[in-house]
């Protein structure tokens, strides 16, 4: 073996390069091995976990020692009688928030073009503020402000000659309640990537475009707008992508008896037949949490490739 | 942003654009900000219920702080939400460096792989029963570590030092630290890291902000009381409505008041619960915003 090497010393199979780079960098290994650990154990043992979606999954059997069903929770899921008020909710919120996407794109522009620098200080510290303000503060703060009796807005409605609505328990309106109070929490925040991207359209197009006598709506039409297209199509595409995950943490507080036809979602129901009721149905809503999964996957790749052949942005 | 220094003279359309792009900013201003100063004043108003659309209050009290801090599980709440919050926050740090650095490193074999690996989670997920089960299976359900270990690395925060550490390390500091026979971890520890303050910082916000706000992973995990942070005990007051009494010092004889009470305590306790991040806010605004732009850089 060792005659072997010094005959030839440039050739060194797999293996000896494997254990060599290895030598060269275990250091590197050993702290790359950190993470891998954390992703296998947190990510990757729950993904091979989700099989028990197939399974009549008991604690005692473990994973694999459960009886295989195949797709009788999938079934079940999909004959359920609110399998179609669920979709329809999940959707409705988020293609309702998905279409107000440009709102933050719209506040990057009317920032960019405001002349006086500290108001434009002042409305991006104001307006950021928001966001740091956790989910249940929000949703607290929503059911003090639309309280029937005392809240804000229905005092607003009321001296207005008015009558108190009793915002929470109106079913046509929780959307528009989730929606809007995400846009006052988010359209600060998310448009700070759409300022940044703006910074950096170059300044000569920007002068030429006034020598050519150009306004500035028209200079934001075709300077601004296709400058930082990529930026936006890569926000839409991930977006997109989690389509049928709304932002549960929030829904979930929102929900009461009187809404809840209208604000269960998936991510709700999978949260509720899995773990609060009684008798946990794990085989069931690890069945409804992956039909969930596979339709986000499906929808992200979908829009990524119309993304990447129409304007050439793409995730990957 | 800075491009606002162009031609003096505005034409009347552009004069026009700026006076509606003001005043729809002013109004944002207004709309944004008034609910947040609103609660402020809410919270000190002994007739919270009769306060309207007024901002400041007639009588002035405190008794809503008072009943805030006399009830025993803000105090829990508080501490467990301070140990969590660091605790997680030091093990994120240390895990998403131990990422990103080996995956910033040109000449590190494997990077790819593991690349992949990380991204894949960012799209697909075991989802939350088959996490849960892990975690029960682990034996730590209902301990601190539920809490801080599953979400020990966020992929989006790694890419974003990766980021950092690929674009603002030369790369001969690399090249002449290895010729003195500097090892990899040394080379980490008191040069990189020096270096790279400003992004531990930033990475270190968004998960502190992260951990200080977060509930749902503590309502899941959680089971004693005794053990929930700050955002949990808040949702059961808040949300849930459910004060016990004994457990507070409120004088339940008073009827009438009680609601006006409850009222006040509920906007003292918003304020108390959200101060350290309102406190920290102005200083660390800076900092996210170039947080972000570091991870619009990769897309």
């Amino acid at each position: 073996m060792a005659k072997e090497k010094t005959k030839k010393p440039r050739k060194t199979t797999l293996v000896q390069g494997i254990r060599r780079e290895i030598y060269k960098n275990w250091s590197l290994y050993l702290l790359v091995a950190v993470p891998v650990i954390y992703l296998i154990i947190f990510k990757y043992v729950p993904m091979y976990g989700v099989q028990i979606a197939f399974r009549r999954y008991q604690p005692v059997y473990g994973i694999t020692g459960s009886p295989w069903v195949g797709l009788e929770y999938f079934e079940q899921f999909m004959t359920n009688y609110k399998f179609w008020d669920i979709i329809r909710n999940t959707l409705s919120i988020s293609v309702y928030s998905l279409a107000t996407f440009p709102l933050s794109i719209v506040l990057a522009v009317l920032l960019n073009y405001i002349p006086f620098r500290k108001f434009q200080k002042t409305v991006q510290l104001v307006s950021y503020a928001p966001h740091f303000i956790s989910t249940v503060v929000m949703v607290s703060m929503i059911l003090q402000f639309l309280d029937t009796r005392n809240g804000l807005v229905n005092v607003l409605v009321t001296t207005l000659g008015g009558e108190a609505i009793n915002f929470m328990g109106r079913k046509d309106l929780f959307y528009h309640i989730y929606v809007w109070s995400g846009v006052w929490q988010g359209v600060g925040y998310s448009s700070i990537i759409y300022i940044a991207a703006l910074a950096g359209v170059s300044p000569e197009l920007h002068e030429a475009a006034i020598m050519d006598g150009a306004t500035i709506m028209k200079r934001v039409w075709h300077i601004d707008l296709p400058s930082i297209l990529p930026t936006v199509m890569i926000m839409f595409i991930m977006q997109c992508g989690s389509v049928m995950s709304v932002g549960y943490e929030k829904v979930y507080l929102m929900q009461n008896s009187m809404n809840l036809e209208v604000s269960e979602v998936i991510d709700t129901y999978v949260y509720k037949q899995g773990l609060t009721s009684t008798m946990p149905k794990y085989s069931y809503s690890t069945a409804v949490g992956l039909f969930v999964s596979i339709i986000n996957v499906i929808l992200l790749v979908t829009v990524n490739t119309i993304a990447k052949k129409a304007s050439g942005s793409s995730l990957w | 942003m800075a491009k606002t220094k162009k031609a003096i003279r505005h034409t009347l359309g552009d004069r026009i654009f700026l006076t509606i792009d003001f005043f729809i900013l002013l109004v944002l201003l207004i709309v944004i900000a008034y609910p947040l100063i609103y609660i402020f004043f809410a919270s000190f108003n002994a007739q919270v219920t009769k306060m309207g659309l007024s901002l400041i209050p007639e009588k002035w009290t405190i008794q809503g702080y008072k009943a805030v801090f006399e009830y025993k599980f803000i105090w829990s709440g508080y501490r467990n939400t301070f140990v969590y919050t660091l605790v997680g926050t030091a093990i994120n740090l240390f895990v998403t460096i131990c990422c990103a650095y080996p995956l910033s490193r040109k000449d590190f074999k494997g990077r790819g792989v593991i690349m992949v690996m990380c991204m894949i989670t960012m799209y697909f997920s075991g989802g939350l029963i088959p996490t849960y089960l892990v975690v029960k299976d682990l034996g730590i359900l209902n301990s601190m570590w539920s809490v801080v270990l599953p979400g020990a690395m966020s992929v989006y925060n790694m890419i974003v030092m990766r980021t950092y550490f690929d674009t603002q390390i030369p790369q001969e500091l690399l090249e002449s630290a290895q010729l003195d026979g500097c090892g990899n971890l040394n080379f980490l520890k008191s040069i990189v890291l020096p270096l790279s303050v400003p992004i531990l910082a930033v990475v270190g916000l968004f998960y502190a902000v992260g951990h200080w706000n977060s509930y749902f992973n503590a309502m899941i995990y959680l089971t004693e009381r005794d053990k929930y942070p700050l955002q949990v005990i808040l949702r059961d007051i808040l949300i849930m409505n459910t004060v016990d009494p004994s457990e507070s010092s409120m004088d339940l004889s008073i009827l009438q008041s009680m609601e006006e009470r409850q009222n006040v305590m509920k906007y003292s306790l918003i304020i108390v619960s959200s101060l350290p991040v309102l406190i920290l806010y102005p200083f660390i605004q800076k900092y996210f915003v170039k947080g972000i732009m570091i991870g619009a850089i990769k897309g």
